[in-house]
């Protein structure tokens, strides 16, 4: 427990960290001056969703084979915490179109893609919501993760053929370069909210185990309740006395 | 039993039974007409934007059309659990699947048969010239419509609201199949009736990945 705290206050004092350097130490932007900031919450926020799904789609993976009920429950908790920094994403991502491009949103193939990928989970979510029995659950919900993944590589080919209009990555292997201090400043917030949806991630597959063994208990109830109660006295063949 | 025969025998078992009713096919055959009809009050278009947006709008009644389609082929199993027969008949897991699969395609490839047309006609867009090779984008397409369409009925069939869950499912997930299916039609309706290759292509691929992927994955969905 107090390894936890710890974890988490120092979790707390990086985003804190984090947030000032984006804010004060980076150095401003060419041409798009303030407004750029945003690029150090937007970006981590998409590679937290990625390790998010990788992790989704390997308990999915995991289940399948192994059949051991905490995959499950990681496939659920991580589905939802990609879900919820998808959400992070496309909001940030919209906040800095808004006064670069001058909209807030246009179909593009990388937000067209993001987009369907965040219907696709959230239809997982959904299917997860809908399915009663959990074995059931867990399996069938992983033969759709593992679909919905394999299908994300194929919405991100055909929307580029489609059409596109987000600037080339300019990390790695993009043609432009990037500021030294604007590349510490930006590793910091990325080890800073990756961690933040570890801790989160791993709250959320606890609550997940738990609200299993809650539902475990409640169908044994159910169960031993709708069982006819033992004979004793008084019930089955009536006793000389009573007659 | 092989493969190829139980396959067969279970299809012939899907066809003999929607023929006798025949109410999937009539009820999709009408709901498509009525999407083509309020698209005209909708848009009132002229022909040449009949051919600009036409395909689109035939590939949405065929994607919704499908997504409806596909819903009653696990969820009739289960009325009088035949699902478990199935389950327990010594034939592999894909087979079933598969058959499925091979009838809703057939109902699908009947119900456009009548549907295109008379797009044709309502719409004033000769299909005169191009027809082999819209036949061909056409099975293509509904491939790939009816492979992930019975794959996600499989699982809906067993969820609650799984008529309203399975166009959910399968919906956004066919995105790239709807990108790659209207982008041929348009340009096999343009001027120049040109079949696009790297659209045809990625069809295919999306057919091929997805068919693969339900035969590795059907025993899991034969025991959920």
């Amino acid at each position: 427990m107090k390894s936890r705290v710890a974890i988490t206050l120092f979790i707390a004092a990086m985003i804190f960290t984090g947030g000032y350097a984006a804010l004060f130490v980076a150095p401003d932007e060419a041409t798009m001056h303030q407004i750029q900031r945003i690029f150090y919450f937007h970006v981590p926020v998409w590679t937290a969703m990625t390790t998010a799904l990788s992790i989704a789609f390997a308990s999915c993976i995991g289940w399948l084979v192994t059949r051991k009920t905490w995959f499950d429950s990681l496939a659920a908790a991580s589905s939802e915490v990609g879900v919820m920094c998808c959400t992070a994403g496309l909001i940030t991502g919209m906040l800095w179109g808004k006064p670069v491009w001058g909209i807030w949103w246009t179909w593009d193939a990388r937000l067209t893609s993001t987009f369907v990928l965040w219907l696709l989970y959230v239809s997982y979510l959904l299917l997860r919501e809908l399915l009663d029995d959990p074995y059931k659950r867990a399996t069938l919900s992983a033969v759709f993760g593992i679909f919905a993944f394999l299908d994300l590589p194929i919405v991100l080919f055909s929307t580029t053929l489609w059409r596109t209009q987000h600037p080339q990555p300019v990390l790695f292997g993009g043609p432009n370069s990037i500021n030294r201090t604007m590349l510490d400043v930006f590793f910091l917030c990325m080890i800073a909210i990756v961690a933040v949806m570890i801790l989160i991630l791993i709250d959320r597959f606890r609550l997940e185990q738990l609200r299993l063994e809650a539902e475990e208990l409640r169908v044994e109830i159910e169960s031993r309740v709708a069982e006819p109660a033992p004979m004793g006295v008084g019930q089955g063949i009536p006793l000389k006395g009573q007659l | 039993m092989n493969f190829l025969r139980s396959t067969f025998t279970l299809f012939a078992k899907e066809v003999r039974l929607e023929f006798r009713t025949r109410d999937l096919l009539t009820a999709t055959v009408v709901f498509c007409l009525i999407i083509l009809v309020f698209f005209s009050f909708a848009f009132d278009p002229t022909p040449a934007e009949s051919r600009r947006y036409g395909p689109g709008l035939l590939w949405i009644a065929f994607f919704f059309a499908a997504s409806l389609m596909v819903s009653p082929s696990f969820a009739r199993e289960q009325i009088n659990d035949t699902l478990d027969a199935l389950r327990m008949a010594p034939v592999p897991a894909f087979s079933v699947l598969a058959a499925k699969m091979l009838a809703n395609l057939l109902f699908l490839l009947v119900a456009e048969t009548i549907l295109v047309p008379v797009f044709s006609v309502f719409y004033n867009v000769s299909l005169a010239g191009i027809i082999c090779r819209l036949i061909f984008v056409l099975v293509l397409g509904s491939l790939g419509l009816v492979i992930a369409g019975t794959v996600f009925s499989a699982i809906s069939a067993h969820a609650r609201m799984r008529e309203l869950l399975l166009p959910v499912l399968l919906l956004p997930f066919l995105t790239p199949m709807l990108i790659a299916a209207v982008s041929t039609t348009i340009s096999l309706f343009s001027a120049s009736a040109e079949l696009d290759r790297t659209w045809v292509t990625f069809l295919a691929g999306f057919d091929i990945v997805f068919l693969t992927a339900s035969w590795l994955l059907s025993e899991f969905l034969a025991e959920g």
